[in-house]
């Protein structure tokens, strides 16, 4: 299978500092691709250097076979949807929408048409004559996309399109996106600090992290066997320990879980944490969430997170008995 | 390619520019009587005519008072107006803030007639003074301007909170809020010496024997061209960067608030 | 306040006669033309020189040079006033830079008259404005987002293309008021054209000094300033207008 993007050894630096340390990316056709990582990981840099925007000092960046490194943003065949969204706000929306077309000579008549189609498609077909100081983040959101869309991008970039949105407006847009990838048949990739948009989305994830590859691959893979122990911890919460390895198993103070030799820690879920069992510890913490409540205790010297029901009546000083599920224990190497 | 056309553009450009200021410097030390090509070896006799010239180093002691006290008088006055209006609900507030500025979009030529006109009428005669109050007029709408713009609510309540704690409205007045807006007064009184110091037209209308350094420029001139003129040009020049350099460095100080 | 006694006052009984001599008086009526057409060009030539200026150096400059680009290029505004249109004289005139250079260059037989003219008050108005512009001209085109220009480009636009469909109409309003902000100070400037252009062509601020300086006539010169205020503002009038059209 060829890669439709193929990104190869790059490397890029502002200054003095590394922001993309020998980075290489493979991603398929019609796929959703998210990079999750905090700021400074370099996501943003790679998408940028995807777009064209930004010339890696290192590295290829291939898409559709052809070698783009060098490509004006103009001439390749990706699209972005801006983390402001950058409408032009002197034009309507049509003119917005329909500007891609414009540039590469389209007829007046056809591009309205398209630009139309395209905004039923992202469902605001009555916007077609407003202006974007009308409308509200989402539907401007929604707009950019249709701009980038209508351009027929081998890949569309996103660069944090989220995140001026309220939670509620958030998931929707998530399932909008979702929904239109899978239409259209573009593939998208998304960048993002939330993890668990992130998971939400991505069928294929890659976590950042000081410019290098932390980890990548489908998000149920990444998150129930993260690589390392960065992608551990960002991806959901965790108790992390440190322990022993003897005969097959690594001996922690939370308990012994089958490990390999080169094994060096062990992160727990707290989800994978039960009340009743052999692990006897002091309630430190208690916090309703409403559907669970999130407890800490300390065992053992080692604040261990749990996510107990909510009916779990707990308060702080009071002694517990807990149980970690040994089959979802996360091993960690060095 | 273009982008070549863009620095032989801006090469052209800041040569027109600095075209004839470098002239003025050029000729100002100029070793024979006239400006003009061509140009005789370095000579200083020009500046030295200049600090010798009684009339000029006078102007430019006129010049030095008449900015620090206009400026002074028209950054407090624009204060107090401003801090009027952002306070207290005055009527017909809109049309009087417009009427404050109203001096900003009129000629100086115009102004300083209006301000000659009235003078005459109510027996001002044409002194320093006069010239003095027609710099405030003009930079009196810059400073409202400036220092309006600055009065937002946040320094609304830290008043409040001073009353609140028994200042009365002179207290509150000095020792809150000017202090707190002080880079918008700094501006304000910066922005006004700039303007006051190089004005000529209201200057030239409301003085007659004593006068400020630009008027005594243009006396000058009047003789025709003259070295005496460059030096003090490439002085005024020199003065005026320094003024532009300091107000640079504190300006980036500002930054931090 | 003393706004109030700014508006002058045209003497009693003479008032309407002053503004009668006025509109019969040919030379008066030029002085006004004149005034229109040369504001007017100076307008028009410094906003065509300074915009592509300010382009280059709030797009091609790198980022770190160019505060001290622009103070650079804005540094002679700090000249006196008086002083600055002096020294175009000394480039003009008779015996001035240009014409000794170009006589030693063999390129002129005798020397050209340029200090004096209009072009002469062109130049030395253009000289002024260009700066101004630069300054307000690229503190505008700064401060819009660069996702703009990139979402052109990204969408398929050439440099020129990008220019004319989104940066230009984005920054017209700006360059309005600045087009705007020359217009007025150009047109009651009394200094330049006095200084360049000498007695050949008058323009409105020099009739107006001329009522008050020789013959004292402040009901003429009063009439004079408020037609020319007038003037202003019917300008102003046109480009809020325009504006207001813009924003919708």
């Amino acid at each position: 299978m060829t890669a439709l993007v193929s990104i190869d050894h790059v490397s890029h630096s502002f200054g003095p500092t590394k922001v993309l340390d020998d980075v290489s990316l493979h991603l398929a056709p019609d796929s959703y691709t998210v990079l999750l990582g905090p700021s400074g990981s370099g996501k943003t840099t790679l998408l940028s250097i995807l777009g064209g925007f930004l010339n890696p000092e290192q590295g290829r960046v291939m898409i559709r076979g052809q070698d783009c490194t060098a490509m004006a943003p103009a001439k390749r065949p990706t699209a972005t949807v801006f983390q402001d969204y950058a409408l032009f706000p002197h034009m309507t929306i049509g003119g917005n929408v329909g500007f891609g077309l414009r540039m590469k000579g389209v007829a007046k008549a056809e591009r309205d048409a398209k630009a139309r189609a395209m905004l039923d498609v992202v469902g605001l077909a009555a916007a077609f004559e407003r202006k974007p100081h009308q409308l509200s983040g989402g539907q401007r959101q929604r707009v950019a996309l249709a701009r980038a869309l209508i351009v027929e991008p081998a890949v569309l970039l996103l660069d944090e399109p989220l995140g001026a949105l309220d939670l509620k407006l958030r998931r929707q847009m998530q399932d909008e996106l979702k929904a239109i990838q899978k239409r259209v048949g573009t593939a998208f990739i998304h960048v993002t600090h939330d993890q668990e948009e992130a998971m939400a989305l991505a069928d294929h994830v890659v976590v950042m992290n000081h410019g290098h590859i932390e980890d990548q691959g489908a998000p149920e893979r990444v998150y129930a066997r993260p690589a390392t122990r960065f992608t551990a911890t960002f991806m959901g919460e965790s108790t992390i320990v440190t322990g022993q390895v003897a005969n097959g198993m690594i001996e922690t103070p939370l308990g012994r879980f089958p490990a390999p030799p080169d094994a060096t820690q062990v992160a727990i879920r707290p989800e994978h944490v039960s009340l009743g069992g052999p692990i006897h510890g002091e309630v430190s913490d208690v916090v309703y969430q409403g559907a669970f409540r999130r407890v800490t205790a300390r065992v053992n010297g080692i604040d261990l997170l749990a996510r107990l029901p909510a009916e779990t009546m707990l308060s702080t000083g009071q002694r517990v008995s807990l149980g970690i599920d040994p089959a979802h224990a996360i091993v960690l190497k060095a | 390619m273009t982008r070549a056309i863009a620095v032989a553009y801006a090469l052209l450009l800041y040569g027109f520019i600095f075209l004839p200021v470098a002239v003025l410097v050029l000729f100002s030390f100029q070793g024979t009587l006239f400006p003009i090509p061509p140009f005789n070896g370095p000579s200083l006799r020009w500046y030295t005519a200049v600090l010798g010239d009684a009339r000029l180093t006078a102007g430019l002691g006129n010049s030095v008072v008449v900015a620090l006290i206009s400026s002074a008088v028209a950054t407090l006055l624009g204060f107090l107006s401003a801090w009027g209006f952002a306070r207290f609900h005055l009527p017909a507030s809109a049309f009087l803030r417009g009427l404050i500025t109203l001096p900003l979009t009129v000629s100086y030529l115009i102004i300083g007639m209006g301000l000659l006109i009235f003078f005459n009428w109510i027996g001002l005669p044409k002194s320093l003074l006069a010239a003095g109050i027609g710099h405030v007029v003009i930079n009196l709408p810059l400073c409202f301007a400036i220092i309006y713009s600055q009065m937002g609510d946040h320094q609304a309540n830290i008043e409040r909170a001073a009353r609140d704690l028994g200042a009365g409205e002179m207290k509150v007045l000095l020792l809150i809020t000017a202090p707190m807006m002080w880079p918008a007064l700094f501006a304000s009184f910066f922005l006004s010496m700039t303007f006051s110091w190089d004005e000529f037209v209201i200057s030239f209308l409301l003085t007659r024997f004593e006068t400020t350094l630009p008027v005594e420029i243009w006396n000058l001139l009047r003789a025709g061209l003259n070295p005496k003129t460059n030096a003090v040009g490439a002085m005024v020049f020199g003065v005026s960067i320094i003024l532009a350099i300091i107000f640079e460095l504190t300006a980036f100080r500002k930054r931090p608030q | 306040m003393g706004v109030m006694s700014l508006h002058p006052k045209p003497g009693d009984g003479a008032s309407l006669s002053a503004y009668a001599q006025f509109f019969t008086n040919p030379s008066y009526w030029h002085a006004l033309i004149n005034s229109l057409e040369v504001t007017l060009i100076v307008t028009a030539i410094s906003v065509l020189l300074a915009y592509p200026f300010a382009w280059i150096l709030a797009f091609i400059v790198p980022e770190r040079w160019q505060r001290l680009a622009l103070m650079l290029a804005v540094l002679p505004f700090w000249t006196s006033y008086v002083v600055r249109s002096y020294s175009w004289l000394l480039v003009l005139a008779e015996k001035g830079v240009v014409n000794s250079t170009l006589l030693n260059l063999g390129l002129l037989s005798e020397p050209i008259q340029i200090a004096n003219t209009r072009t002469a008050t062109v130049i030395g108005f253009v000289h002024f404005f260009v700066m101004l512009l630069t300054l307000t001209i690229f503190a505008n085109l700064k401060q819009l987002s660069p996702n703009y220009r990139k979402a052109a480009t990204d969408l398929g636009a050439s440099g020129l293309q990008t220019f004319i469909h989104v940066i230009l109409p984005l920054t017209l309003p700006g360059i309005m008021v600045g087009a705007f902000l020359t217009f007025v100070l150009a047109i009651g400037d009394y200094i330049t054209p006095q200084i360049l252009g000498g007695n050949n062509e008058l323009l409105m601020p020099q009739l107006i000094m001329m009522q008050i300086g020789r013959r004292g006539d402040f009901a003429s010169a009063s009439a004079l300033s408020l037609i020319l205020m007038a003037v202003v503002t019917v300008a102003y009038l046109a480009c809020a207008r325009w504006l207001k059209i813009e924003r919708a």
